[in-house]
């Protein structure tokens, strides 16, 4: 859903000028990730999409603050993650990431599951319904910093940009973050997914 | 010219960035090379980029039933209740 930026820009001078209806139109391609980024952080359903709706109704109120520095939706999902934290501060029993997970540092093995027969992954394997839930579980294993940018970037499709200016961190530290997400994600997965593979061919079948 | 022999360890650092296409020619190049020979990396790399292909997928990540309706029905609420001329619905 590339959006385009002026048409956006101009949809929302039109909502602060009184067309609040609109508000709907503009919301709806952001809808999606708002809930998955604040599931990914309150892990549960029906607070996040509590806290969805409340982001909604802090967009539309803040709107008029809205200066196009940054896209729409980077803004919109920035609001989104600073409800979260507001919900994890508040409730203070949220899940407390290991200490050494909320790092930066070089803890935590990111060496790869070396595998040497699951290669492709058909999209129907989707259709088995546990594949799905094989992903969802390793990504809600996976600490809150890598899961944020995972969310934003792999699932939502966004960009280092934008998914650097909705975390509020560095462009830099989003493509670490990545790595590492992706290296424990492939890590935890691959032998896992290796039984959706379709016909196993031979080790010089596979290659390209 | 004597080309710099990159190992795997090396590869695996890159991954990420490799399937972003954000190395730089040179060191893409390098990769590419090793993959040709590497059966492990190119495995590695094929897994990794399966796993993020299969995470844009929309049918992993649902959304619950009714959220979007709900949602925009709030919205409306928000609307109604801003303007005072359009009693809610
Ligand atoms: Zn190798």
């Amino acid at each position: 859903m590339p959006a385009n930026p002026e048409l956006e820009m101009e949809m929302i001078r039109r909502v602060t000028a009184g067309e609040k209806q609109l508000f709907h139109q503009l919301i709806r391609p952001c809808e999606r990730g708002i809930y998955l980024l604040l599931f990914s952080m309150l892990r549960n359903q029906a607070e996040a999409e509590d806290a969805a709706q409340e982001t909604a109704i802090k967009i539309y109120r803040n709107l008029h603050l809205y200066r196009g520095e940054a896209q729409f939706r980077t803004w919109a999902y920035s609001i989104a993650r600073n409800e979260g934290l507001r919900r994890l501060r508040r409730v203070q029993n949220a899940r407390e990431d290991s200490l050494d997970a909320m790092t930066e540092g070089e803890s935590g093995d990111f060496t790869p599951a070396v595998l040497t027969s699951w290669r492709e992954v058909p999209a129907e394997a989707l259709e088995r319904k546990e594949l799905g839930a094989l992903l969802r579980e390793a990504i809600g294993g996976l600490p809150e910093i890598y899961r944020n940018v995972i969310l934003l970037r792999d699932i939502q499709e966004m960009d280092v940009r934008e998914t650097a200016g909705a975390l509020e961190i560095s462009e830099a530290a989003v493509k670490v973050r990545l790595h590492r997400a992706r290296a424990l994600l492939q890590r935890s997965l691959a032998p896992k997914l290796k039984g959706f593979a379709p016909g196993r061919k031979g080790l010089l079948g596979w290659w390209r | 010219m004597v080309a710099m022999r990159i190992d795997c360890k090396h590869v695996w650092e890159h991954i990420s960035a490799y399937i972003d296409g954000e190395v730089e020619a040179e060191l893409r190049a390098e990769i590419d090379k090793h993959l040709e020979t590497c059966e492990i990396c190119a495995a590695v790399l094929d897994s990794t980029r399966n796993v993020v292909v299969l995470l844009a997928d929309e049918r992993v990540f649902e959304i619950p039933a009714g959220y979007s309706k709900r949602l925009h029905e709030r919205i409306e609420r928000e609307i109604a209740q801003d303007d005072p001329s359009k009693p809610e619905p």
